[in-house]
């Protein structure tokens, strides 16, 4: 994933920050990837080789930890959230399908960000209204019979957001720029 | 405190040290016992290839020997009906994810794999659990040596020699369940990781998986 601009500076603070409050041993290596994450909103390679250097534990041993635990993500999260349920009842009546639907449309795999930082695609086990089988939350929204005709509409409807956003974001831009 | 403990495995009367473990015991006398991960360095073993139990009078159930310490009059059993079906449904969920093209294996007729087939009358092909393939490119960056996650167990012999012995921390474990694998930090290919090529993770894998390249012509 590429870093953004003026991004590399802030997760450089960010360890560091992190750092000197912990004990910097190898116990603490979870609160501290925990930290992290809660500032950065997922775990950059960066941080996880500063946290490594920091920590004395080996890199392959903090990419082994965070790629072990659900809770460490490794992407940044996208502008449009996508997290599709495969808990039991979802998934039997083929939330996997909905799953690779969304993958095709946003052309990344579950658990990746789209390179634009768009979308992100996550998989979760069970938000709580099976009824509702199969299960997708799109920023927070519960969706809930989720079909790949419904994913098609739902990337409709997060393409034409994201674009105004986009114009927006343009439009304001440029407005700067006038000024 | 004497300088054996004498023990007794498959009838056989073994003298072994104190303090060591009931599995380098057995095999010191030539003694086989299927294992794959077991290190006799290590102080705590991983003990996580559960192929090497044995029965031993006065336990209720089969134990792992690389974890169990030898004591004096101990009586051992290699083999027994329960530990057989431990090891063989161990040894059938080790291989159905394995790699199975063993004439393309530079491992062939080398495999630890083979070895204890061959020892216990085991089949390589097993039929009980669905075969799950698992088709890893081949990291062939090294100048000297591969690597094919494919034909990895996951024993972690190449991981300990890497760390403990050479002070490295190049390779590690990575992520969880099926998808298990030996890698570099971020996934990375060898020659572009903090790699050395030092190749002792080559000399300890004990199936295909880290192999020497072929000399090329």
């Amino acid at each position: 994933m590429q870093l953004l601009e003026g991004e590399k500076e802030q997760i450089l603070d960010c360890v560091k920050e992190v750092l000197i409050e912990s004990s910097k041993k190898s116990e603490d290596l979870i609160p501290i990837l925990q930290k992290v994450q809660a500032k950065l909103g997922y775990l950059p390679a960066l941080a996880m080789e500063k946290i490594a250097e920091g920590t004395g534990v080996s890199g392959a041993d903090v990419y082994g930890l965070a790629t072990f635990y659900n809770q460490f993500r490794l992407n940044p999260p996208g502008d449009h959230q996508v997290k599709v349920c495969l808990g039991t009842a979802c998934y039997m009546v083929g939330g996997d399908i909905t799953l690779e639907s969304f993958e095709r449309r946003m052309e990344i795999r579950e658990g990746e960000t789209s390179p634009d930082r768009r979308y992100s695609l996550e998989r979760v086990a069970c938000v709580g209204c099976c009824t509702m089988a199969p299960v997708v939350v799109v920023d927070n929204e519960v969706e809930g019979k989720v079909t790949p005709t419904r994913v098609d509409g739902i990337m409709l409807a997060l393409e034409g957001e994201s674009g105004k956003a986009k114009e927006s974001r343009d439009a304001e831009k440029e407005e700067g720029e006038q000024k | 405190m004497n300088e054996h403990v004498k023990i007794t495995i498959d009838d056989r009367e073994v003298k072994a040290r104190p303090g060591q473990k009931l599995l380098w015991a057995a095999l010191e006398n030539d003694i086989f016992i299927p294992h794959l991960c077991a290190i006799e360095a290590e102080k705590r073993p991983n003990a996580s290839c559960r192929l090497c139990f044995v029965e031993i009078e006065g336990v209720p159930n089969p134990v792992t020997s690389c974890t169990k310490t030898v004591e004096d009059g101990m009586v051992v059993k290699t083999r027994s009906s329960r530990v057989d079906r431990l090891v063989k449904t161990a040894f059938e969920l080790l291989l159905s994810d394995h790699d199975l093209k063993c004439r393309e294996c530079p491992a062939n007729r080398n495999c630890a794999l083979q070895t204890i087939a061959k020892e216990r009358g085991l089949k390589l092909r097993q039929k009980r659990f669905t075969p799950v393939a698992r088709n890893y490119e081949t990291d062939d960056s090294p100048e000297e040596f591969a690597f094919n996650r494919s034909r990895c167990v996951l024993c972690g012999q190449c991981v300990w020699a890497d760390r403990r012995e050479n002070k490295i921390g190049v390779i590690g474990f990575a992520k969880r369940g099926i998808n298990r694998v030996v890698t570099t930090f971020q996934d990375l290919p060898l020659a572009e990781s903090i790699c050395k090529e030092c190749t002792v993770c080559v000399d300890v894998c004990p199936v295909g998986a880290l192999y020497y390249k072929e000399p090329e012509e």
